[in-house]
């Protein structure tokens, strides 16, 4: 009631006061100092009703921390504007995605990568690459067939091209403008974010269907609990047993299904604008899709070395289609066991 | 050097929405592209209240922090503008926007959005030709020494739009007038709502208003005026 008649009072006095005779004066004065007196007399019988009572004036004349509390909530207003969520005054997701991305996604991407090459590099200067046991014995025999190689190729170039233009859309703007000018830089933002919209989907639609041809060569087994105890050959001087695919290929198998899904999922709500899709899932989509391709490409170098230069042989298998004897025999044991007699001569090939 | 912001004044603004067309009027902005926009909250009950809202020129701008082109940067006064040549569409500024400014005048499949648009300040953006730069990026009123549009159109004078300091001192002066510790927006609790003032500060502010209200009665209007 006292806080009452401090505010409005105010107003009041100021309309009145335009035309004041000394009595109003006199009343104004006498009103202020009455108020003075009730509130060092009765300071804590007001202090009890005083709450409710400043909500409510809060509410209705001062847009004061109730208000900025609704606002930060992300409560939905009116507004006239069309755009989508354009009701809300302020999102605050927003700057925890900025720092998720930059803080953490960023740096971490980097760490991945780097890590990744680094441990590759010095497996490849410290053990160097794994040869071939036995000279070739020049019989050959068929590991994918034309159609598995043109799905593994048809994905690997399509994922290749989604990781480099990734990471120039990721780190780019740290060092291209810098290093190359504008004009070059604006062509090859422009040029990496149509690659990445258009060629995503191409490359999901060969994941999964690659994912859904090689699913039954992949479930593990007991041999690949003791492939992956003897580090696929690294612990101790026997090459273990493995049969068509070895542990380390299931491990980049499932890699691929389960963090090649979260990718190409989040991508789609990404490069997909068109369902209604709010800030808050695009900020998770993102996230979700920095993170996840950024640990799927440091994880594919390790492939990608494999089946370059880390293990002779492996390469032709899926550039020809076809294996030596004595490569089958010396990584995938079991397997040769089973197709030994489908073995052909090197001239037959070709 | 200035810094130019904007303020809107929740206990001025009236929802008139003259702003909006101003900054529309003046920015040619494309069809669905609105770049000032009010939103009021509890429309309709006693405690609506109305603000006019566009991109606030953030000294540590979110969309220029993951823009993965780097198409933003900030003028000598602080604005936050951005080059729609290096723009690539992404939606990243959107993302990271707490007052939802970035707009795309498309939303298609395959992320095609075209070039982000946002307010300007009234300042334009990185273009030689003037035709052009109206073209692309609005009005360039700072250029001719005037402020935003919206601002200098609001009716109430609730939102204001200048140097982060000239600004706040108006606000300033408005929200000692009010009687009102912090005023508007406010996010120090404890401090903000009159009734958590203590009894002798009320005391000593109910004496200051009874005063100014006795002495300035040749002014009254002026006193009303600022609040």
């Amino acid at each position: 009631m006292n806080t009452n008649t401090t505010h409005t009072g105010f107003t009041l006095n100021g309309e009145h006061s335009g035309r004041s005779t000394p009595v109003q004066r006199l009343k104004i004065v006498a009103l202020s100092l009455l108020t003075l007196l009730c509130l060092t007399l009765s300071s804590s019988l007001w202090a009890a009703e005083e709450t409710s009572d400043a909500e409510n004036r809060v509410k209705g004349n001062f847009a004061g921390a109730g208000y900025w509390r609704e606002v930060s909530d992300g409560t939905e207003g009116y507004t006239t504007s069309k755009g989508r969520e354009h009701g809300q005054l302020i999102n605050v997701s927003g700057e925890t995605w900025r720092q998720w991305r930059n803080r953490w996604i960023s740096p971490g991407g980097l760490i991945a990568i780097g890590g990744s090459i680094s441990v590759l590099l010095l497996t490849y200067l410290i053990l160097g690459p794994m040869r071939l046991d036995k000279p070739r014995t020049g019989r050959k025999i068929e590991r994918w067939n034309p159609t598995d190689r043109t799905l593994h190729w048809f994905v690997a170039i399509t994922f290749l091209a989604l990781a480099f233009s990734g990471i120039i859309i990721m780190y780019g703007k740290h060092f291209i403008p810098d290093l190359f000018g504008y004009s070059f830089w604006k062509g090859t933002i422009a040029f990496c974010k149509l690659v990445h919209n258009y060629i995503g989907p191409i490359f999901s639609v060969g994941l999964i269907v690659m994912l859904l041809r090689w699913l039954k060569n992949n479930f593990f087994t007991r041999t690949d609990i003791t492939w992956f105890l003897q580090g696929g050959g690294l612990i101790g001087n026997k090459h273990p047993s493995a049969g068509f695919m070895n542990g380390g290929e299931k491990g980049w198998y499932w890699a691929l299904f389960f963090i090649g899904s979260a990718v190409v999922a989040s991508g789609f709500v990404l490069d997909f604008p068109i369902f209604g899709q709010v800030r808050d899932t695009m900020q998770w989509a993102n996230l979700i899709h920095g993170g996840a391709s950024l640990l799927l490409f440091a994880i594919s170098l390790g492939h990608i070395y494999i089946g370059t230069v880390g293990a002779e042989g492996a390469l032709e298998g899926m550039t020809t289609g076809y294996v030596d004897e004595t490569w089958a025999k010396q990584h995938h044991d079991l397997w040769y066991e089973d197709v030994k007699d489908q073995a052909v001569d090197e001239k037959d090939v070709r | 050097m200035a810094k130019m912001k904007f303020l809107c004044d929740s206990e001025r603004c009236i929802e008139c929405n003259g702003c909006v067309t101003a900054c529309k009027n003046a920015n040619e902005t494309e069809w669905g592209i609105q770049r000032r926009r009010v939103v009021t909250l509890d429309d309709g009950e006693p405690s609506e209240t109305s603000i006019s809202v566009a991109c606030m020129h953030c000294t540590d701008a979110p969309c220029m922090a993951v823009c993965p082109t780097d198409c933003f940067y900030q003028t000598d006064d602080g604005i936050v503008l951005h080059d729609k040549d290096l723009c690539i569409g992404c939606g990243y500024c959107l993302f990271a926007c707490p007052f939802g400014a970035p707009q795309f005048p498309q939303e298609e499949a395959f992320g095609e959005r075209g070039k982000m648009d946002k307010c300007t300040f009234c300042a334009g953006g990185p273009e030689e030709d003037p035709v052009v730069e109206k073209e692309k990026y609005g009005a360039n009123r700072i250029a001719q020494g005037k402020l935003p549009l919206c601002a200098e159109m609001c009716s109430t004078k609730a939102l204001l739009a200048g140097d982060a300091q000239v600004v706040s001192d108006i606000f300033r002066e408005r929200v000692v007038y009010r009687g009102h510790k912090d005023g508007a927006w406010s996010s120090l609790e404890g401090n903000s709502a009159p009734g958590e003032m203590s009894p002798e500060e009320m005391a000593v502010r109910a004496e200051a208003f009874a005063t100014d209200a006795t002495f300035a009665s040749n002014n009254t209007s002026d006193i009303i005026a600022k609040a």
